[in-house]
């Protein structure tokens, strides 16, 4: 792979090139069997458990959005990351760098959110860090939080155990988070119909890891279910195929995207997760998801095919067939 | 609002049945068609939006062997000059100057292989805006600023832009301007069709630049020309249906210009939006991707808004510039290759590494191709 010259906005898309990053600078310095699996969070070994360790740094434009702001979506994000391979959030720790002049209002707000995100997964903020910059220097606020979990013994959640028939289940309606979002940012007058789904999954996750049969979770962020359908097609080596009608995605989001321009399916979210479930398992853990506030719009949206070749398939909504990509740059709205 | 919205995207519009129905039309209609014609049947869709329709739904593949779709010269990104391309790159790099443009111009590459994007690294101030109002408030709020707005696109863009321009001088902005790279839809198809070697059967009329000009400018097509036009939405069955009604005209050997998208396009257009474009705009010379320039066939400002045209301001100058070497782009707006034609197609040329803008545009021909498959 090319030596990375200079990094570009797209290389924090969350999509090919974010990874061509992680791997080309990241990954050649830092490579160890913990980190190599790039998974939501690392597995790290200690006598007697197996805890799993992650981190990220969070910015948002604006800081508030309807649905939830910076601080919510840093609880959730980590917690999320956790609880996709199967861990019980223990602690997090959460570092603030903040920009000279930025509202004490604000903060508080901000920190109260985090506080109520915390409660709701059942984690308390145990560490912390300040920095402040000059005015100029940040965007007002940068959150990074890092968290650590438990996976009880027997549980293993791992991209590569996806095997062939596995079925794809997304959680809920896709791209609200992104749309909130970009509608915020750019008043682009949508109304405040859609709003973020940030929420801590880790009750979700527990409710549906009740049932055997889940064989891989993902938090389903940046780059929306496209990247990440294509990042475990990556990691197994099969095909995934979706059906494009299957996934959830609301009247009001679906008509704001194609107002936009976006594809849902690239779409950024902060409340879904996709698990790959084993066919037998598969009707059980929907129903779990389901009866689970967080998972009420959840469906089956597609499966694991046998052809070993890592690609992602989408059966469209008129009964055609594509390839989908990982997402490519950053997605913006068209000109006309 | 939800129920305008509900009209326009309703899930019937991409009913797997409907869908069906009128494949299995398609194919007996295309037999016919290919068969009345002595060839196979070549329909273009001029509109980049349609093309990437086309392939985001999947229905190529669905497409019988008789029937097919070349991209037209409908992608704003995609026609607009390389020589054009330097001039924004040269706007720029001009001190002092923030650049507000919609997202596809970014990566755009000029002749000398920097992009927008390239130029924001080296320090240039790039905006992404929305909208161009969004440019005129910043430059309201920026008064020691100028603030140049990229305007590129069809008949669909230039009001809109128009407007933006008009409340500039409303409001005494005296730090506000934008390129007209406009086009016109109506001469590029008869750039088209003048062409000897054309083997263009019907088009596939593009639905938004329509429901500002309507289906008058067209007429020419059917009657000098003898090819069928309809006016298509972008939903998948508006296209399948587009196809469809263009083979009808085919087989019946009446073309004419009819009108699928009549829920969004009247005969006459937008009567508002055609008399903003004659107030800020007339009739110039445009210059072509891989074409040059061509008279009669884009807009400028009109005398009135001379004072917010970029170019004139910062005294930018045009210089022709080639094609990246090897690119397709230009055969392909002009509907003489498909993108696997083209060498550079998905090796040295890729989204991410884009050489021709028809890689890099969303509504690119060669983006849609690599990006779903076909």
């Amino acid at each position: 792979m090319a030596a990375l010259s200079k990094v570009a906005l797209a290389h924090g898309s969350g999509g090919r090139l974010s990874r061509e990053l992680v791997e080309s600078v990241f990954l050649k310095s830092f490579s160890n069997p913990s980190l190599l699996p790039l998974e939501d969070s690392a597995e790290v070994r200690i006598p007697g458990a197996t805890l799993a360790f992650t981190t990220d740094s969070y910015v948002v434009t604006p800081v508030e959005f309807p649905g939830g702001d910076i601080g919510r979506v840093a609880v959730c994000g980590t917690v999320n990351d956790l609880a996709v391979k199967g861990a019980r959030p223990l602690a997090l720790s959460a570092g603030f760098i903040l920009e000279e002049g930025f509202s004490g209002d604000l903060l508080a707000r901000i920190t109260a959110s985090m506080r109520r995100a915390a409660d709701e997964a059942g984690v308390s903020i145990v560490t912390g860090d300040t920095k402040v910059v000059e005015k100029g220097k940040a965007d007002g606020i940068f959150i990074n939080t890092s968290g650590i979990g438990l996976i009880p013994r027997g549980r293993r959640l791992a991209s590569s155990s996806v095997k062939p028939g596995d079925i794809i289940i997304v959680s809920g309606n896709l791209a609200d988070h992104g749309v909130a979002v970009m509608n915020a940012r750019n008043r682009l007058g949508l109304g405040g119909a859609i709003k973020s789904d940030a929420a801590p999954l880790n009750g979700l996750i527990e409710a549906a890891l009740k049932i055997p049969g889940a064989r891989a979770m993902r938090d389903i962020t940046r780059g929306g279910l496209a990247t990440v359908l294509n990042e475990v097609s990556g990691a197994c080596g099969l095909t995934a195929e979706a059906d494009e009608e299957a996934v959830p995605v609301s009247a009001a989001t679906r008509n704001a995207c194609a107002l936009l321009g976006l594809d849902p399916l690239y779409v950024a979210n902060e409340g879904k997760i996709v698990i790959f479930a084993a066919p037998g398992a598969a009707a059980k853990i929907l129903k779990a998801l389901r009866s689970h506030r967080y998972g009420r719009d959840a469906a089956i949206a597609g499966r694991m095919l046998k052809e070993n070749k890592p690609q992602v398939r989408l059966n469209t909504a008129i009964g055609g067939s594509r390839i989908m990509l990982m997402l490519e740059g950053e997605q913006l709205p068209r000109i006309c | 609002m939800k129920a305008a919205a509900e009209r326009f995207s309703s899930p019937l519009w991409r009913d797997r049945a409907l869908a069906a129905s009128a494949i299995s039309e398609m194919t007996k209609l295309a037999a016919a068609a290919a068969a009345e014609k002595g060839e196979r049947v070549n329909f273009m869709e001029v509109c980049g939006t349609h093309t990437m329709a086309i392939a985001a739904s999947g229905m190529r593949k669905l497409f019988p062997k008789e029937l097919r779709m070349l991209s037209g010269p409908g992608c704003p990104v995609c026609v607009t000059s390389q020589g054009d391309i330097d001039r924004i790159l040269a706007l720029a790099e001009i001190p002092g100057v923030i650049i507000a443009t919609f997202g596809d111009m970014l990566k755009v590459k000029g002749s000398k292989g920097l992009d927008l994007g390239s130029a924001r690294e080296r320090g240039a101030d790039i905006r992404l805006v929305y909208s161009p109002l969004d440019a005129v408030a910043l430059a309201a709020a920026a008064p020691s600023r100028e603030v140049v707005f990229i305007g590129v696109g069809f008949e669909t863009t230039a009001p809109v832009i128009g407007s933006a321009v008009v409340r500039a001088k409303k409001a005494g902005l005296k730090n506000f301007s934008s390129t007209a790279f406009f086009k016109l839809v109506p001469p590029a198809l008869e750039l088209l069709l003048s062409d000897p070697e054309n083997k263009i059967h019907g088009f596939l009329l593009p639905g938004h630049v329509s429901a500002i000009i309507g289906t008058g400018p067209y007429k020419f097509v059917a009657e000098k020309y003898r090819v069928p036009c309809v006016v298509t939405g972008f939903e998948p069955l508006d296209i399948l249906a587009g196809i469809n009604m263009l083979l009808k005209q085919v087989i019946s050997g009446e073309p004419r210009v009819e009108d699928e998208y009549f829920r969004a396009v009247r005969a006459g257009g937008n009567p508002a939006a055609q008399e903003l474009m004659r107030e800020v705009f007339s009739v110039s010379t445009a210059s072509w991707r891989a074409i040059g320039p061509v008279k009669n066939t884009g807009l400028e400002f009109s005398k009135a808004y001379a004072a917010f045209d970029a170019i004139k301001r910062f005294k930018i100058k045009y210089a022709e510039a080639p094609e990246p070497a090897g690119c397709l782009c230009g055969k392909m707006l002009l509907g003489k290759a498909l993108p696997p034609d083209c060498p550079l197609f998905g090796g040295a040329c890729t989204p991410s590494n884009a050489v021709g803008p028809c890689m890099v545009s969303s509504e690119g021909a060669c983006a849609a191709w690599f990006k779903y498959g076909a």
